[in-house]
């Protein structure tokens, strides 16, 4: 029977010739991620169900970046803690406050290799299907369940495939791709299912491309996205990858619940409009919108590749009066990339201010909140109601391209118009 | 007798409990914030044992385990909603937080409506309409998961996890 990558990858770690979707499977993680925000949660219900030990530190990842450095005593505990935990535990894959966005520095760090089971404790652990793993996002409780077992039970999930085809045109973005889909198809208009990308679309993206559109699979509530490995995925790898992997394809005949075609090469820049990610509009229906705050980060958006594009649209212009533009590079490894490009001179130049690291100002939780009635243009994944500070605060997600326009210009703008 | 609140489609996690509390780890200080982005009131009129009635896709966004954990300290007793994301699904199961999908259930409902959930059978009853709303069934592994209390209770029922 023909089986998609999803299906390949959850038969292969639960152990069975096939499996078929709506199957409930026990599955061995090959690798589990805990970040600062999870993983002290994870660690408390561990300790209740009485086990002291994770089952195989060399597979545990565990990264602090949501509050990095920590802004308040009780994360600074938090912090402690985990340093001890990793200690005892003799975790070897342990990324302190320095290193950067966990869905960074996962794939840099070659644990995301084609055909391995990823599971995080964070819902964006989906990116990691730009390299070709089934990647998924769990709570803390099933994450303590695989540190104890090493093992989680799997619904298999029905596959939807995007077929990606055309080359984007200058300033548009795979940013404004995963935009589109998510407009189209609605915020839960893939839930429960894995999501694939294919086609010669996806083939002209880079792998930080990739991980931008499987990154925001679950804003569409997909279980998993993955886009099939080919030489670029080998690549990326090269160096990076932590032991030998095997490539999983879909089958030809493999079968989907739904298929849909893109032709993206007459695609225009997108915004999601507040309060929803599936509120989308080409960027120039919305231009005008005056903003105090551009974000140019998270791990949707925070690699070298963004922040290069960021540059190119400012081109030596200043941040507009009034607004204050917040850079966090994703990880320690696209900070030193950027600082030796001169990225971040131009950036700082410009006036933007360039921050740790970390997730910063994408979830209200670290530097760079919303007052009431304030805007921000982000190019993050999530523009809920108060997710970057005050409820009466408005998001806008759009491209790296799109935040640096509209931060020149202190209003939306068409990164094609700057 | 528990009363219901009505909410919309979408929900997302950072509706119910806003990603600024997320360092807070006492359940109950959880609890004062649940909702508070798009219901303020809710945290200080929810009543122990109300259910929440939701629209399509409740519980949308981050895997934050903190979302059930604030609903179920702020009295919570049930969540039943037209449909579910995911990871918020199997986090309050993990919570023993009841997560109810029953397509058709919020037009049936108003804010205080009287409300009697029924797990065993799969009923809804709205006592103030007399509607009785059916629901999709747990399977069974789920159901005993759910009478623990939680995952943990269940595994430590079960015989602690052991280490291979
Ligand atoms: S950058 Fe934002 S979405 Fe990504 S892991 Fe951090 S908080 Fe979550």
């Amino acid at each position: 029977m023909p089986m998609t990558i999803a299906e390949k990858i959850l038969a292969r770690a639960s152990g069975r010739k096939r499996v078929s979707p709506g199957e409930i499977v026990e599955a061995k993680v090959d690798v589990a991620m805990a970040h600062d925000l999870t993983a002290p949660l994870a660690i408390e219900a561990l300790h209740k169900m009485g086990v002291k030990r994770v089952w195989d530190p060399s597979k545990v990842v565990i990264v602090l970046d949501h509050q990095a450095p920590p802004t308040t005593i009780e994360m600074a505990k938090d912090h402690a803690m985990l340093r001890k935990f990793v200690a005892e535990n003799r975790i070897p894959n342990f990324y302190d406050v320095h290193e950067g966005i966990c869905h960074q520095v996962v794939p840099e760090g070659g644990f995301a290799l084609p055909g391995r089971l990823v599971v995080g404790a964070d819902s964006h652990s989906c990116t990691y299907g730009a390299l070709g793993c089934f990647a998924t996002g769990v709570g803390s409780t099933d994450m303590a369940a695989i540190f104890a077992t090493g093992k989680l039970w799997f619904r298999v999930p029905e596959s939807m495939l995007f077929k990606i085809k055309g080359r984007l045109r200058n300033r548009v973005a795979p940013k404004d791709i995963i935009l589109k889909i998510i407009g189209d198809v609605g915020v839960d208009g893939a839930t429960y299912r894995a999501v694939e990308f294919a086609g010669d679309g996806v083939r002209h993206l880079t792998v930080a491309g990739r991980m931008t559109v499987c990154n925001m699979g679950v804003e569409m509530g997909a279980k998993t996205a993955i886009v099939p490995p080919d030489e670029q995925t080998k690549l990326y790898l090269k160096g990076r990858a932590r032991g030998k992997y095997k490539e999983v394809c879909s089958d030809s005949d493999a079968g989907y619940v739904d298929e849909r075609t893109y032709d993206v090469s007459n695609l225009e820049p997108q915004v999601a409009c507040p309060h929803r990610v599936d509120n989308v509009r080409p960027v120039r229906e919305v231009q005008g919108i005056e903003v105090d705050q551009a974000f140019l980060g998270s791990c949707t958006n925070g690699r070298l590749e963004d922040l290069i594009e960021a540059v190119e649209v400012m081109n030596g212009k200043k941040v507009a009066k009034g607004v204050r533009m917040i850079v966090s590079p994703a990880s320690r490894e696209v900070y030193m990339d950027a600082l030796n490009a001169g990225v971040l001179q131009r950036l700082v130049k410009a006036g933007a201010i360039v921050e740790s690291p970390a997730c910063a100002a994408c979830m209200g939780c670290h530097v760079g909140v919303l007052g009431p009635g304030e805007v921000s243009i982000s190019s993050s994944n999530r523009n809920f109601k108060g997710r970057q500070g005050s409820p009466e605060g408005k998001i806008y997600l759009a491209s790296p391209a799109t935040v640096a326009a509209s931060a020149v210009m202190g209003k939306i703008t068409d990164p094609r118009d700057v | 007798m528990a009363r219901a609140w009505v909410f919309e489609d979408d929900v997302s996690t950072d509706d119910i409990i806003a990603g600024r509390y997320l360092i807070k780890h006492d359940p109950r200080e959880l609890g004062i914030h649940a909702m508070e982005n798009i219901n303020p009131i809710f945290a200080k009129r929810v009543k122990r044992g109300d259910v929440i009635i939701g629209g399509k896709n409740f519980g949308c966004g981050s895997s934050r385990e903190q979302a059930p954990i604030a609903l179920k300290a702020a009295g919570v007793s049930a969540v039943v909603a037209e449909s579910f994301a995911r990871i918020f699904y199997r986090n309050s199961i993990n919570q023993g937080l009841p997560v109810i999908t029953c397509p058709g259930v919020r037009s049936g409902f108003k804010n205080m409506h009287k409300v009697k959930v029924d797990l065993k059978r799969g009923t809804i009853h709205n006592v103030t309409t007399g509607k009785v709303f059916k629901a999709e069934p747990f399977p069974d592994f789920i159901l005993g998961i759910l009478r623990a209390g939680g995952l943990i209770p269940y595994l430590k029922r079960r015989g602690a996890p052991r280490r291979r």
